[in-house]
């Protein structure tokens, strides 16, 4: 069997990260928040702090570990929430049709002209900054790529001979869309879900960033990156490692999204072929 | 056959909404069956055997819709019955099999869970009960080694298979009537005929009622005793299967019947082509005034293109529809 260079690279850098987020009380050196000592502030990398350390003298290696818990929360949590209202909203508008299915699409067509990080600023300016609110935000905020994906399957699952056959068999509506439909449009939405975990990495760092997602003591990669960018020039491993530690993520989850796309999807596996 | 009928169907209209018009595309059509009893409907592509079909569990899809007539089952009126009412119904009293076995399994559920979802469906049974229901189930169409094969996904089986599989789901919860919509098209021949005894066994042995649609008289006149032809969305004759065959009224069914090709007799009386009816079946939207055979009719006269024939009682028994009929 052929090697699937994407799904491998991908996954591993992907696990990479999980395990780091998982095992950051383990694997840190220090408390991430609570470890300041300005004696040793700025520090480049060297033996005892391997990624240096920032302005407040912490250890930027045990803040990006932890990082990688906030990013990952956030990333899985508001992806599923979008995956969750995405394939409820596509999937009821393409079985049921009709005016259900004009209001789902207005709706779709509201999200997808609004720039979703544009959208994910409004909610956040109006609720206080925090994890909760960003799980809110960037949760309501990206379900109108599933939305459409899950409704076009569904329409064209919906004539299908097991389709119709469980109606036939006195299924009802709902039990139908569960059991008959979900289970074969899955493999694209994991798809979409896995790309747009990435896209919630990077949009959560984005509106860190911009001082409106996880408030500064925490470990956000985001944050991070925006406290240090006055010391770019004069330190710049405060910027460059939370930036890797995006780049990584965001890289290693596209990849796993592509690969898993080339596994899922039966047209890219016969264009292969 | 009228007091203890187990479905009747009285003067039911079908409807297709087009451009602001209905249209009949199934007009006053009527017949009974009684429980345990086999009816066959035959006639060409489009004659309405189908939706009629539809129409008997409450499945018509806009644009077409129930214009007339009442469905009884049991005794009661189900045309209008509300979703969730004719639901408890689909698949549970009145089950139906398809012609496309190939297409009509989930691709990604185990057949056996697919069995046993119409017993946790219609009977309440718990999964673990309903899995190895499940088993009994197929057992009882004839698969081999069904313990193992309930695990099996439907690729893995061959299109017979999957069709005993099908009648495994629509046989489960015993209804009292069965519909099957050209069972056996999409089957190669030997494959066939396993199937209609399967469907002729099972119903026997449960006591169910089928109603056998199929465009092949042959397969019709094996299975049934009463058989309903149909034309353009009327029911031209109805009579017991071996009448229609020695002595077809409806000028329809002769047609079809010399049209059969016969391996033999035919062939040594030395016709060499078949026989034909001319034309084709109207559009809906297009049938003639008059009788709706009449373009194609052979027996055609004035009366035919100005008059809709009324079903005419035969002196044998059964009805036809024509003015000439005999």
């Amino acid at each position: 069997m052929k090697v699937r260079t994407n799904l491998l690279i991908g996954g591993t850098l992907f696990a990479l990260v999980v395990a780091a987020g998982v095992l950051a009380p383990w694997l840190a050196h220090t408390d991430p928040i609570m470890d300041a000592n300005l004696m040793n502030a700025e520090l480049p990398p060297d033996h005892e702090f391997w990624f240096g350390t920032d302005g407040q003298g912490r250890d930027i290696y045990s803040r990006v570990l932890h990082g990688a818990r906030i990013s990952l929360t956030v990333g899985i949590v508001s992806q599923l929430i979008n995956s969750v209202i995405g394939v409820c909203l596509g999937l009821s508008a393409g079985y049921w049709g009709g005016w259900w299915d004009d209001v789902v699409n207005g709706l779709t067509n509201l999200m997808l002209a609004v720039p979703s990080l544009v959208f994910a600023l409004a909610i956040m300016a109006i609720l206080s900054p925090g994890l909760t609110s960003l799980l809110i935000a960037l949760g309501l905020t990206n379900w109108s790529y599933t939305c459409r994906l899950s409704r076009a399957s569904t329409l064209s699952l919906k004539s299908l001979g097991y389709v119709q056959a469980a109606k036939m068999l006195g299924y009802g509506d709902v039990r139908i869309m569960a059991t008959q439909i979900l289970p074969n449009i899955l493999g694209p939405i994991i798809v979409i879900g896995t790309l747009g975990m990435g896209g919630a990495v990077l949009a959560e760092a984005s509106l860190s960033f911009l001082g409106l997602g996880i408030r500064p003591p925490s470990p956000s990669w985001g944050s991070m990156l925006s406290d240090a960018r006055d010391q770019i020039t004069t330190a710049p491993w405060i910027s460059i490692f939370p930036g890797l530690a995006i780049f990584t993520t965001v890289l290693g989850l596209n990849l796993l999204g592509d690969g898993l796309r080339d596994i899922l999807d039966p047209q890219s596996r016969a264009r292969r072929a | 056959m009228t007091g203890d009928a187990l479905l009747t169907v009285d003067r039911l209209r079908i409807d297709l909404a087009f451009g602001g018009t209905r249209y009949p595309a199934v007009k006053d059509v009527s017949f009974t069956i009684g429980a345990g009893e086999t009816l066959g409907l035959v006639g060409e592509s489009g004659c309405g055997k189908s939706i009629t079909a539809l129409a008997l569990i409450g499945l018509l899809r806009r644009p077409l819709g129930i214009g007339g007539g009442r469905i009884l089952f049991k005794g009661r009126e189900i045309q209008n019955l509300p979703e969730a009412e004719m639901r408890k119904l689909r698949g549970n009293r009145i089950s139906m099999i398809f012609q496309e076995p190939m297409t009509a399994l989930n691709p990604l559920s185990p057949i056996g869970r697919q069995i046993a979802e119409m017993f946790v469906l219609h009977q309440g049974a718990t999964w673990h009960e309903a899995e190895r229901r499940a088993v009994d189930a197929l057992a009882s169409v004839r698969v081999p080694a069904p313990d193992r094969r309930v695990k099996d996904y439907p690729h893995q089986l061959s299109g017979g298979m999957r069709q005993r599989v099908m009648i495994a789901i629509a046989l489960a919860c015993d209804p009292d009537l069965l519909l099957a919509d050209e069972p056996t098209t999409a089957l190669d021949v030997t494959v066939q005929a396993e199937i209609l005894e399967l469907i002729r066994e099972r119903s026997a042995a449960q006591g169910t009622a089928v109603l056998m649609i199929s465009h092949d008289l042959g397969l019709i006149a094996n299975m049934c005793a009463r058989v309903g032809v149909m034309y353009a969305g009327r029911l031209v004759e109805q009579r017991a299967a071996e009448e229609v065959f020695r002595s077809p009224s409806h000028p329809y069914t002769s047609g079809l019947v010399a049209s059969l090709p016969l391996l033999g007799a035919r062939a040594r009386d030395g016709q060499h082509r078949l026989k034909e009816i001319p034309g084709v079946v109207p559009a809906v939207t297009a049938f003639p005034a008059g009788c709706r055979f009449n373009p194609r009719c052979q027996a055609r006269t004035e009366i035919c293109v100005e008059v809709d024939p009324e079903e005419t009682p035969l002196p044998h028994g059964g009805l036809v529809r024509c003015h000439h009929h005999g």
